[in-house]
């Protein structure tokens, strides 16, 4: 089986894999890290968005050979040192997480954005987040969540 | 009150987990020495298995073992329980075929479980599921609920002819066909609540893990209600004792009616984990989600409304025809019927109401629970109607409504369907609602929009729902098989934390929050002081689970209850310790105090008292923890007005959500946050259901929507920012006053986004459309009625 090098919320990991693995069985089954969600298998739901090198991309969309070298952050890798994220704080002060399964790959994704949209309008926020579904929270406080965490990061 | 108490926007307790990735979902559970299940299911809608050849699968790599029906047949497996029966109009019972968990002999549904290959990756079990050889003897097939019920149809079970499962009416025939022969106007309409997937983003998922050392077995689960699960699969399936079955539902990725059924899935891994010795992992892939979760809605009614001359109703005359699927899911009978024709007076005088609903089985996924369960196809009925009615008659879309709510000072009001509502205020909830939306700007906006050339509506929905579910007796006579009561257990410690059990399960609704706001308001501790455990049945003592917006209203009331029995017992621990009388003692936020005295002791105090009990009162036992078992009264009965605002562009068909302006009445608001984001979650899925989602199966039953790709989800950019608001009456029969709220908007919007929708057409003479509302179905709808 092939192997693969990768640096994943700052350290390096290793591990053997098949060439069907994809990327989130690799984080999750290889790894234990499991706050990198799965909700579907065509890749609609973003419930396993993961930045790698610094964008983000659907952990089920890539297979985990292709992440060989790459450097990968997955929602256990947002706080530092015990110090949420403020894309974390905010999704906790707007409500904008109810059973939390698509928490993580929302944060993610609403990270990237903000990354290359210090100021989104709601618009822009709805339409980056196209690609990440929820069905608890009709959106409404996520993307007062995404907003607010862009002004906190400096926006 | 404490801080943190009744009222209070806490920020939810739960929290810290999800957002930093350590959420434990059954998915995120391995057990050592788990092998990993995959399940062969039928691509066929409806077929004789003619023969199951597992013999290329057993040599594939990595397979431990592949299981069949005939393998449960012999180890004497039970089917799946129905847990409501439903009685025809002539008493007689309804039809309840068998419902195996392996298939043995004919599957009647895409994605019917057939065999179960187990391996030691998912991978290997995946890949060796493809070498299992079934014999399909092809059948024929009946998927659409309009061709089930007509001459010659396919059967789906041969002793249910007419693919009728029941025949069931509620309501004074006679007295509602004499409404309509001496009314005024009468109203009809032809309506279709399209099939739903109800699509929680976690797929379903379930370990079994049985432990010969102690011949117990304890299955991970992903369930709104551990308890209920543990009382089908052990008293129905598997023949297993209460105390050697341990349910675990732990972090749940919402639910929404479809994780309330017992599954197939859950027997099969728990069965296989003895068969095998090893622990049985099963995850759904999403497209599996979409052919065995149970669906939701999938009606076709015919209803008319008669008016007397002034615009009062006088008449309600209802029938459907109600999609069961191929089997009986475990609520399945009692939507359409109890959660659906008992709702029809919604919040109106209607005085002669009379249902008829004709259930059928069709070659489908069976149909359950899903957000709101019968009372939203209820509310479109009414609402629709009304909306007709006001159109028909030339009058006023608020008067019509406004001249026929049930007043204040008609409470409790008894309707002709069954229901006692407890307490409402309509009006005053119709009017803010009115106020939020400024409903008096609309025409100034629509005359603006016209001139941009789009076609602006507004809609209106005032609405009601039983929840709260539901008095055990009540639902005993009606058909339920078991207890709809809920259990609640206060631990105080002997320093003065607090653990509260509930039977209640969340799933997102952020129980540890507002539960533990509960106790910090009555014992005035802060809710940092309280935990919250749910969703095991080794700790929690007994429940039902959650579902019909039951956890504050029973949930949240047994946990009172329970508290009430800490204060009793702790009234008698402070007496003594104050030397004074049980009598002179009272309780208030936390504190035992001596009445006209400025002797007191803490809840505190007391505790540690009661798990030191070295002076202590005589004969009492020690200790300060205490179960409550709350079995509610009545149904509770939010209600809302719901306001919607679209602009629809004429050459596109594209409906544009301009404003959802809501006001509901969900009775006492325990944390307003939490309270605001289940009405925002219910309205998207509302809104998905008027504009997006539609399940659809061709002719031959093949699922054409299997997939995120093809069934529309809403999407962030589908929906706008809602207008929330309250207008506050507390229920009369619970002691906090409480009425629940999670369904409010899948029940409450749908009519508001159509009736919107319909008035924006109206000028260019479209009369009806059907849900979802999409671009194409309002494009044609335009061109039909120019043509």
């Amino acid at each position: 089986m092939p192997s693969v090098s990768l640096t994943v919320n700052g350290q390096a990991v290793e591990g053997e894999v098949e060439g069907r693995t994809l990327l989130v069985d690799f984080i999750r089954e290889n790894l234990g890290l499991t706050g990198t969600h799965v909700g579907c298998d065509t890749s609609q739901c973003g419930a396993c968005v993961v930045h790698v090198g610094g964008a983000s991309v659907k952990s089920c969309t890539m297979l985990a050979i292709e992440a060989d070298g790459a450097d990968v952050t997955t929602v256990e890798g947002l706080a530092t040192n015990g110090t949420l994220h403020p894309m974390q704080t905010a999704f906790h002060e707007h409500h904008g997480l109810q059973c939390g399964f698509c928490t993580p790959g929302m944060m993610l994704s609403g990270i990237d954005l903000v990354g290359r949209n210090p100021n989104p309008t709601e618009h822009e926020v709805r339409e980056w987040l196209e690609g990440n579904l929820c069905r608890c929270t009709g959106y409404h406080n996520i993307v007062k969540a995404v907003q607010a965490a862009a002004a906190e990061m400096g926006g | 009150m404490s801080e943190t108490g009744i009222g209070a926007a806490l920020l939810r307790k739960e929290d810290r987990r999800f957002i930093t990735g350590k959420g434990k979902f059954v998915d995120d559970i391995n057990r050592p020495g788990q092998a990993y299940a995959y399940i062969v299911r039928s691509p066929e809608a409806h077929a004789r298995i003619a023969g199951i050849d597992t013999a290329e699968a057993l040599k594939a790599p990595g397979v431990v073992a592949v299981l069949t029906g005939a393998d449960m047949v012999e180890d004497g497996v039970g089917g799946i329980p129905c847990g409501w029966g439903i009685n025809n109009k002539d008493g007689s019972p309804m039809v309840e075929p068998p419902h195996p968990p392996l298939v043995p002999d004919r599957v009647r549904h895409v994605g019917d479980q057939v065999a179960v290959v187990i391996a030691e990756t998912k991978a290997q079990a995946k890949a060796a599921a493809a070498l299992v050889d079934v014999d399909y003897e092809p059948l024929p097939a009946v998927a659409l609920l309009a061709d089930a019920t007509a001459d010659g149809a396919a059967l789906v079970w041969d002793d249910a002819p007419g693919n009728i499962c029941f025949d069931w009416e509620i309501g004074d025939q006679a007295a509602t066909d004499a409404a309509f022969e001496s009314a005024a106007h009468v109203v009809s309409i032809d309506l279709v609540n399209q099939r739903l997937v109800t699509n929680p983003i976690e797929p379903r998922a379930a370990i079994g893990d049985y432990d010969e050392s102690d011949d117990s077995y304890t299955l991970y689960t992903t369930t709104q209600n551990p308890h209920l699960i543990r009382l089908l699969l052990g008293a129905f399936v598997l023949a297993l004792p209460e105390h050697k079955l341990r349910i675990v539902a732990p972090d749940v990725g919402g639910g929404f009616g479809s994780k309330i059924p017992h599954y197939a899935e859950e027997a099969i891994v728990t069965w296989a984990s003895k068969r095998i010795g090893r622990p049985v992992k099963w995850t759904a892939e999403r497209s599996e989600s979409f052919m065995s979760d149970t669906h939701g809605r999938d009606h076709l009614t015919h209803a008319e409304l008669a008016l007397d001359a002034d615009g009062k109703f006088t008449g309600l005359r209802v029938s459907t025809r109600a999609n069961l699927g191929a089997y009986l899911s475990t609520f399945g009978p009692a939507v359409p019927t109890y959660l659906h024709a008992i709702l029809f007076a919604g919040c109106y005088t209607t005085p002669a109401i009379y249902a008829n609903v004709k259930a059928v089985f069709t070659n489908t996924v069976p149909l359950d629970a899903l957000r709101g369960a019968g009372r939203p196809e209820a509310s479109f009925v009414i609402e629709r109607l009304v909306h007709k009615a006001a159109v028909q008659l030339g009058m006023d879309p608020v008067d019509i409504r406004k001249k026929n709510f049930i007043q204040p000072d008609q409470f409790p009001y008894q309707t002709p369907v069954a229901l006692e509502y407890d307490v409402g205020e309509y009006e005053a909830t119709f009017d803010a609602a009115l106020e939020l939306a400024d409903y008096d700007g609309f025409e100034a906006r629509k005359e603006e929009a016209a001139t941009r050339g789009m076609l602006r509506g507004i809609g209106i929905s005032t609405f009601l729902e039983a929840c709260g579910i539901a008095p055990s007796a009540l639902v005993g006579s009606l058909g339920a098989r078991a207890g709809l009561f809920e259990v609640g257990q206060v631990r105080v410690h002997p320093t003065g934390s607090i653990t509260v059990f509930t039977g209640s399960h969340s799933h997102g609704q952020g129980h540890e929050t507002t539960f533990a706001q509960l106790v910090s308001d009555r014992f005035g501790v802060p809710a940092d002081q309280v935990d919250v455990v749910h969703g095991d049945t080794a700790q929690v003592p007994f429940g039902m689970g959650t579902y019909g917006s039951r956890s504050i209203a029973v949930g949240g009331s047994a946990i009172y209850m329970a508290m009430e029995k800490i204060i009793a017992k702790g009234t008698k621990i402070a007496a003594h310790l104050m030397e004074a009388a049980v009598e002179d003692v009272v309780f208030d936020a936390g504190t035992f105090t001596v009445t006209g005295t400025d002797k007191t002791k803490t809840i505190g105090e007391v505790a540690f008292a009661a798990y030191v009990p070295h002076n202590y009162p005589e004969g009492l036992e020690p200790g300060l923890d205490e179960t409550a078992f709350y079995d509610p009264k009545n149904f509770t009965y939010p209600a809302g007005a719901h306001i919607v605002e679209v602009e629809i562009d004429p050459d596109t068909g594209v409906v544009e959500l301009c404003g959802v302006s809501c006001v509901d009445d969900v009775g006492r608001i325990i944390n307003p946050m939490i309270v605001e984001g289940q009405m925002h979650g219910g309205l998207a899925h509302g809104i998905g259901q008027a504009l997006l989602e539609a399940c659809i199966y061709d002719d031959s039953g093949q699922l054409i929507t299997g997939s995120f790709m093809n069934y529309t989800m809403p999407r962030a950019a589908d929906l706008p920012f809602f207008k929330t608001g309250h207008h506050t009456t507390n229920c009369t029969h619970n002691p906090l006053g409480v009425k629940g709220v999670g369904e409010v908007g899948s029940i409450g919007v749908p009519p508001a986004v159509i009736n919107a929708v319909l008035d924006a057409l109206s000028s260019s003479g479209v009369e009806d459309i059907d849900m979802p509302a999409t671009p194409e179905r309002v494009w044609q709808a335009l061109q039909d009625a120019q043509a």
